[in-house]
């Protein structure tokens, strides 16, 4: 019987029979979580669909060693639940794109892994792949093959566990993920500074993150943007103490870009939430969305370098060091233009929302230079010869 | 002590040794490449002593042309390489094998560029881990990971084994702290990996060279994130009548949503150690220590630590020290890096590194007692206990083979056990020769291969650091189908 339509195996001997059936019979195999970022990459080109929508459950949950696991397709809420429940979080923030999708579905741990995408955190406490400790996946030979554990130092073997974060499932089917957690801040204080413009708002981040207060966020919105006026947000999270100290140690260290505020706690959550993910750039719908990582100091050139060509909206996270942007779909939707700018600030550009027939057209992803593009074509053959999983999802021939 | 294979040195290569060194002396200027006995003899061993080799000859490159010209020419000439920082590899990974030549980066130890606004600093891979926090120690910075033997150890070498220390607590490992490489691979290509810019794109080749142990190419740049220091730091010592209740004041303060710097376990031999040697001030009547460190303004650390005494006292602390002074912390932190140095002093020991889930620390101390006391040794415990990064220090007597294989034994009988419970055979080391054939007990036939196919995108022909990692048995052929790894 040939292998078509949609598939959901319930336990992984189950997947990896499947990924067997799929190499014996040459039909390449799209990877599905929740499908709420099915706009991601280039369209593959795949016979059948495997979902890890029945392949869910926590499968190790130890608060006190700081450590959760979960078959892949657990729903994202529901760790997040369980987390919260014993004041635990994962560090990242991982984004939920329903809103710039459009989609609906509940967003998976595994495709979170896949995705490597940290929200606003990432500055203080690492991305995706720093909390990322374990795996086990399907290889391209329908084997099961496991990387890392449930331990958060650990040396052993090469580290396939990073691998697998951000290779949007091109190196496999993962079945199960492991992440360190940390404890939940007892309080959360967003502090807001009003009217600079993009260079200055970029260095009074700076300032803030090189400050010993330890800031776990950093935006900019330019006026427009999300709102009225440009604000710069800065988060400081601990006990109250702590918060109220840092406050006003911030507000004396920043006193040259004007007077420091505190937002509510619930429209700080609702800030964070929206740049997290993208919010501000959502609407217009038939705009696409770009994703920048930038080294910070060179980012507001790159915005004034593409705003000069091209219309376009753009907001600041990471301290300047991740931008997103929106412009109109027409011609490459400014493709080398951007990934000349986002080149010159030392970083690279990423299509992350655009119709499927741009993204068949335009790279979804950064071109690699040869050297790094023969290694990753090398790696993906090592791990998946036939080329089953995901093909040319993030590059041509990958 | 001879328990260890080396593969059998290729006659072949070792006939052509004339030919190789005239040719390396092509492309290095005669200080760059040592080739007399008395001189390679410093590159013999690394920090895992009980073995050596000499290597052909040893090749001290200065930068990325040579170190390319270097590796290209091995690889036409099927000659392997052993990439090497400073040498202080616990588990072998930078010992030789005579049909080698060694890769020493230590000529390439400058720091390029420090960039305080996007905080990060450019650095050859020869400059040592302390060096870099050294050079931006005054402008209030630091590089967070901070191994024991920093004062030596390479950055090259610091990524090679993806190392920690402790303070990875809340900074995380090298891994977590590095944002871009320059790697030469065997065949001489020049590739540049991540950068400037955070979560580079494609596959994450970065987390894949980061604990690799110079088996995928050689480092020959970095870009490593540097931090803001906190305010102020303070260590303070809590004494526990039992490593039992220090365990359990370790996962309730975890518990409690309180993640200090830094949490180090020493038990009493490991105390007596270290307050002999470093003159600390450790509690000299517990049998259990935790340094538990925090950080920030003085108001904040007392508050923090207010907390932390109280969840001690809960679990029965003994004793709480804290420090008073700069001189005070600097002894306390002393003791702690300067564990194995000391432990050095009173008798050989080999150093275990293995990681358990912290909730099975009572029982594994327990159980290393006991494995360790049945071979007839003695035993002492220092380890990162935030993270369960053990490293129980097997003293014995390296001039009596007996006792030296009961002690290799002893630690595999350990390793096997963390591994049993939930954990891996090396937090920070790494595998390098040391655990190579203890693989097997952590990965299956399948996961091996999987990883040594991704190895073998780097260097088909398996000539980087070939004796590493991977046991000798199984593995699979090289590309133009010779026997890899046959042992000697
Ligand atoms: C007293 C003592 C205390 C220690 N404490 C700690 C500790 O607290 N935490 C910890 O993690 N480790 C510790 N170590 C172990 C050791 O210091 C680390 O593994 C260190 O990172 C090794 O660095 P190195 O420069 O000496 O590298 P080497 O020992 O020379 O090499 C280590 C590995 O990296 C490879 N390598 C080196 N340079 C390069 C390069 N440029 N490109 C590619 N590969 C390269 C080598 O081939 C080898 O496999 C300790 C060692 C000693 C002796």
């Amino acid at each position: 019987m040939t292998l078509t339509g949609m598939h959901q195996p319930t336990d992984e001997t189950a997947a990896a029979e499947l990924v067997r059936q799929a190499k014996a019979e040459g039909i390449p195999i799209r990877v599905a979580g929740g499908g709420t970022r099915g706009g991601v990459g280039r369209p593959a080109q795949a016979g059948v669909t495997v979902s890890t929508a029945k392949l869910r459950g926590i499968t190790l949950y130890e608060p006190s060693e700081m450590v959760i696991g979960a078959w892949a397709g657990t729903p994202l809420a529901e760790i997040e639940a369980t987390l919260d429940a014993k004041g635990q979080m994962l560090a990242f923030e991982p984004a939920d794109f329903r809103l710039l999708y459009g989609t609906n579905g509940s967003p998976t741990i595994g495709a979170v892994a896949a995705g490597n995408i940290a929200g606003p955190r990432r500055i203080w406490a690492g991305g995706c792949r720093d909390s990322l400790i374990g795996v086990r996946f399907v290889n391209g030979s329908g084997e099961l093959v496991k990387s890392g554990g449930r331990v958060m130092k650990n040396v052993t073997g090469l580290d396939l566990v990073k691998l697998q974060a951000g290779a949007w499932g091109t190196l496999g089917l993962l079945t199960e993920v492991i992440f360190k957690v940390v404890p939940k801040p007892d309080t959360v204080a967003t502090l807001v500074l009003a009217g600079l413009d993009d260079p200055r708002a970029i260095r009074a981040m700076a300032d803030a993150i090189t400050s010993p207060f330890e800031i776990t966020g950093a935006a900019h919105l330019p006026d427009g943007v999300g709102g009225e006026g440009a604000r710069t947000y800065l988060r400081i999270e601990g006990f109250p103490d702590s918060i109220a100290y840092r406050t006003d140690a911030l507000g004396k260290l920043l006193a040259q870009y004007g007077a420091l505020s505190r937002l509510g706690d619930a429209v700080g959550a609702s800030v964070w939430s929206a740049i997290r993910d993208a919010a501000p750039l959502a609407e217009p719908r038939d705009q696409v969305i770009w994703r920048l990582s930038v080294k910070p100091s060179e980012a507001p050139a790159a915005i004034a370098a593409i705003t000069a060509c091209r219309a376009a909206r753009a907001f600041y996270d990471w301290g300047g060091g991740l931008i997103w942007l929106a412009t109109a779909a027409d011609g490459d939707a400014g493709a080398s233009m951007i990934r000349k700018a986002a080149k010159a600030a030392r970083g690279y550009a990423t299509l992350l929302r655009a119709p499927d027939t741009l993204r068949a057209v335009v790279p979804v992803f950064e071109p690699e230079a040869p050297a790094v593009a023969a290694l990753t074509k090398r790696i993906k053959a090592s791990v998946d010869p036939a080329g089953l999983f995901n093909p040319g999802l993030m590059h041509a021939g990958v | 002590m001879s328990a260890i294979a080396f593969p059998i040195p290729d006659a072949g290569i070792l006939a052509r040794r004339d030919l190789i060194i005239e040719g390396l002396a092509r492309l290095l200027p005669p200080e760059c490449l040592v080739t007399s006995e008395d001189e390679r003899r410093a590159f013999e061993t690394d920090a895992f002593t009980a073995y050596r080799r000499m290597p052909m000859a040893v090749c001290l490159p200065r930068n990325t042309a040579e170190v390319s010209a270097v590796l290209s020419f091995c690889h036409d000439h099927g000659v392997p390489v052993i990439p090497r920082g400073a040498g202080t590899s616990l588990c072998g990974g930078a010992i030789p094998q005579e049909d080698a030549v060694v890769i020493g980066v230590s000529k390439m130890n400058r720091i390029l560029e420090i960039d305080y606004p996007n905080r990060l600093a450019r650095v050859e891979p020869g400059v040592t881990n302390l060096a870099i926090t050294n050079a931006v120690t005054a402008d209030g910075f630091f590089y967070a990971p901070d191994p024991s033997s920093q004062l030596a150890c390479t950055i090259g070498g610091n990524i090679g084994m993806n190392s920690g220390g402790a303070h990875c607590l809340k900074y995380g490992v090298t891994t977590n702290n590095i944002l871009g490489v320059t790697l030469v691979l065997m065949d001489g290509t020049v590739v540049e990996i991540g950068g400037e810019a955070m979560d580079a794109p494609g596959y994450d080749l970065l987390g894949l060279v980061c604990g690799s142990e110079g088996q995928l190419g050689i480092m020959t740049e970095a870009t490593v994130r540097i931090l803001r220091a906190a305010e102020g730091a303070r260590p303070v010592l809590f004494g526990f009548e039992t490593s039992k209740q220090a365990g359990e004041a370790v996962a309730a303060i975890i518990g409690a949503g309180i993640v200090p710097v830094a949490m180090e376990f020493m038990d009493k031999p490991a105390i007596d150690i270290c307050e002999a040697f470093a003159h600390a001030g450790y509690p000299m009547d517990v049998d259990a220590l935790l340094i538990i460190e925090v950080e920030g303004s003085d108001a904040e650390m007392d508050a923090m630590l207010g907390r932390i005494v109280e969840i001690a006292k809960m679990h029965g602390v003994k004793t709480v020290k804290e420090s008073k002074s700069a001189i005070e912390t600097a002894a306390i932190w002393k003791g702690r890096k300067s564990a194995f140095g000391a432990t050095g002093r009173i008798a050989d020991y080999i150093c275990m590194d293995g990681t358990i889930p912290t909730g099975q620390l009572p029982f594994v101390l327990k159980r290393i007692d006991e494995i360790v006391k049945g071979y007839g040794l003695r035993v002492a415990n220092v380890f990162h206990a935030g993270d369960g990064n053990l490293h129980p220090l097997i003293l014995y007597n390296c001039n009596d083979p007996v006792e030296a294989q009961k002690a290799e034994d002893a630690g595999n009988d350990i390793l096997k056990l963390c591994v049993e419970v939930g954990g891996c055979l090396t937090g920070e080391h790494g595998v390098g020769i040391e655990k190579r054939d203890l693989m097997t007990h952590q990965f299956n036939e399948v996961d091996l291969h999987q990883q040594m196919k991704i190895r073998a995108a780097f260097d088909p022909g398996w000539l980087m650091n070939p004796a590493k990692v991977f046991p000798l048995e199984g593995r699979l052929p090289v590309e133009d189908g010779a026997l890899n790894g046959k042992a000697a």
